[in-house]
């Protein structure tokens, strides 16, 4: 079993700040920080009037190219935690930058957990990771009206299996465009 | 204070069009129904003779009533119903019972009746005899109509059980259950509404998308649900004989764990519309919508006391997951789960004396009862994922969803140790059941 220090764990507002400061000091992330390619926002669907509509457009975006950086639209979470772990703050600025950037596009933020304890409290505990993915990102320059959160709880694990190995694949958050 | 706005009405629209779908009534024979299996317990049961009853001549009833009455009265874990094939005689007529010959055979008490055509229905009549003492305990005549004749013989087997334990019977009620087939994208997720035998299956809702939270009204008429369907949760409170139901929250962020209050009239609920999941109640009335919790922790899954004065709740706010209890109109919490590193997911015996809930231990999530005079737990169940746990209305039992095989199935633990049973489809998962209050 996990063992999860609590005294670490995520309080949605103070804690994405504490890692913002950190990321912001340098020398808290190892992985090089890449600047995601300029894109140009293609003007998709007014998505305005239909907010629940989440038909993938034909175009899809450079989150579907395995070269660009916004491929990575996944991260990964200890168990029963909203804190986002260091090694996964290059990702987040990297898809905030890039939203900072391309106004027109907007982004679900989807909270998963694994299927250990309630289903309620997993759909809460879901709901507390996409918002804390939220707080950093708009910590970081994105405007709140391009992000929305989701959370499924253990609805829709990405593993179906019973383990620690499919666990670990199943507490995430899922950034989609 | 907030109030709730109605969403427009394009989203009810859309409920109704959905809806289509599940309007299951009648629910064919084809359509997946629960199998039942008792798994033990039954060794302080009572013997009990249900005679196979009695037909007038060329009837031919849809249902065999003495083995409706006998596998409801096996699932107690309180009696021990005798074969058909070990019976010497079978008589259907008061005059043709010869006692003796039952207490020979050990049995304590013996039901017999018959069934015979009333207009287009039937008219179903039973005798309960103490074999000992000689005594009718119990004597009725019921009128059913065709698809009327399992809930007829539901009905009588309360009667016995009522006389015989002084124990409300609950062979008459329901449980609600989700059911999921195939994965991801595939999946189909089904509310459906059974009775307590796991026969009458009927569709409530099915969506491509999670379905979750089933909770019924104190009346048991109406089922409040969480569904995906409009790709992000939404709160549902949906009629069962008409099918009509109501989007009644639909905010930003979660709209989960809906509970009916015990006077029907408000609905207690989890949304995280203000930035964190909290506790929030909706008159279903006058939708005016009451925020009860304010903390950055999680805090979901409340649940009424029985004299609606109080709510407990779920909530991580000291670190993990635990249960707490405040006034129903807010106000502050006190924490009365103590035993281990997580604790979820509680709701009142019926008695307001105990909850059941979820319990970790070294690592296995089970269903554990707190007395709450005494302060203590203990365990109902032995699985490793075990979760929802939900009281029968007489407070006899829980039902509660485990992994058996590798698939998610449903179990029934009795308070007192008397039996155990399972309840599984032949194919796919079902979780999350709900036990119905008594239905009149």
């Amino acid at each position: 079993m996990t063992t999860n220090p609590k005294g670490l764990r995520a309080r949605a507002l103070i804690l994405p700040l504490v890692v913002l400061a950190c990321a912001f000091a340098a020398g808290c992330t190892s992985a090089p920080k890449q600047l995601p390619e300029p894109v140009t926002p293609q003007p998709t669907a007014p998505a305005t009037t239909a907010p629940l509509e989440t038909t993938r457009p034909v175009y899809a975006g450079p989150w579907e190219d395995p070269s660009n950086p916004l491929y990575q639209r996944t991260i990964y979470f200890d168990y029963d935690t909203a804190e986002i772990k260091p090694e996964y703050l290059p990702v987040l600025r990297t898809h905030a930058r890039y939203l900072g950037t391309n106004t027109g596009v907007k982004a679900t933020l989807e909270g998963h957990t694994d299927e250990r304890g309630t289903r309620e409290y997993n759909l809460a505990l879901g709901d507390q990771r996409a918002e804390s993915v939220r707080r950093l990102m708009i910590a970081d320059g994105v405007p709140p009206n391009q992000l929305s959160t989701l959370s499924y709880g253990e609805e829709r694990p990405a593993n179906p299996g019973h383990s620690e190995q499919a666990w670990r694949l199943n507490r995430r958050v899922v950034i989609q465009y | 204070m907030p109030r709730y706005q109605r969403r427009p009405s394009i989203l009810m629209a859309f409920a109704v069009v959905l809806f289509g779908f599940g309007l299951g009534f009648g629910a064919g024979p084809a359509q997946a129904r629960l199998n039942i299996e008792v798994t033990g317990g039954v060794e302080a049961a009572q013997p009990i003779a249900v005679v196979p009853f009695g037909v007038s001549d060329g009837l031919i009833p849809p249902v065999d009533i003495a083995a409706v009455i006998s596998a409801d009265l096996a699932r107690t874990g309180r009696f021990r119903p005798m074969p058909t094939r070990d019976m010497l005689d079978m008589p259907a007529r008061h005059e043709d019972v010869d006692l003796r010959d039952w207490t020979l055979l050990g049995m304590n008490n013996l039901v017999i009746g018959r069934v015979e055509a009333d207009g287009s229905g039937y008219r179903v009549s039973f005798i309960l005899y103490d074999a000992f003492r000689g005594d009718q305990l119990a004597s009725s005549t019921l009128v059913s109509t065709k698809a009327g004749m399992r809930n007829t013989a539901h009905r009588i087997s309360d009667i016995i059980y009522q006389k015989l334990t002084g124990q409300r019977g609950v062979a008459a009620t329901r449980i609600a259950y989700v059911t999921a087939t195939g994965q991801g994208e595939g999946q189909t997720v089904t509310l459906r509404v059974a009775d307590a035998d796991g026969y009458e299956p009927q569709t409530i809702v099915s969506s491509g998308e999670p379905i979750m939270s089933p909770a019924w009204s104190p009346d048991g008429r109406r089922v409040a649900y969480v569904s995906f369907e409009n790709k992000r949760a939404a709160i549902y409170v949906q009629e069962l004989a008409s099918g009509r139901r109501e989007l009644v929250a639909s905010h930003p962020g979660i709209n989960g764990s809906p509970a009916f209050s015990p006077d029907g009239r408000k609905l207690a609920m989890t949304l995280s519309k203000d930035g964190n999941p909290d506790i929030y109640v909706l008159d279903l009335t006058s939708r005016e919508l009451v925020r009860l919790t304010d903390h950055f922790a999680i805090d979901t899954e409340p649940s009424w006391s029985p004299d609606g004065q109080q709510i407990i709740f779920t909530s991580d706010r000291g670190g993990s997951p635990q249960i707490y209890r405040m006034g129903s109109g807010g106000g502050p919490a006190q924490r009365i789960s103590s035993e281990g590193d997580y604790n979820a997911r509680a709701s009142y015996a019926p008695d307001g004396r105990s909850i059941v809930l979820v319990t970790r231990v070294n690592g296995m999530f089970r269903i554990g009862l707190i007395d709450l005079d005494r302060g203590f737990r203990r365990l109902l169940s032995n699985g490793s994922l075990d979760e929802s746990p939900s009281f029968a209305p007489n407070g006899s039992m829980v039902i509660y969803a485990t992994i058996h095989g590798g698939r998610g199935v449903l179990a029934a633990a009795s308070i007192d140790g008397g039996g155990n049973q399972r309840l599984s489809q032949d194919s796919g998962e079902v979780r999350e059941p709900a036990w119905s209050p008594f239905i009149k």
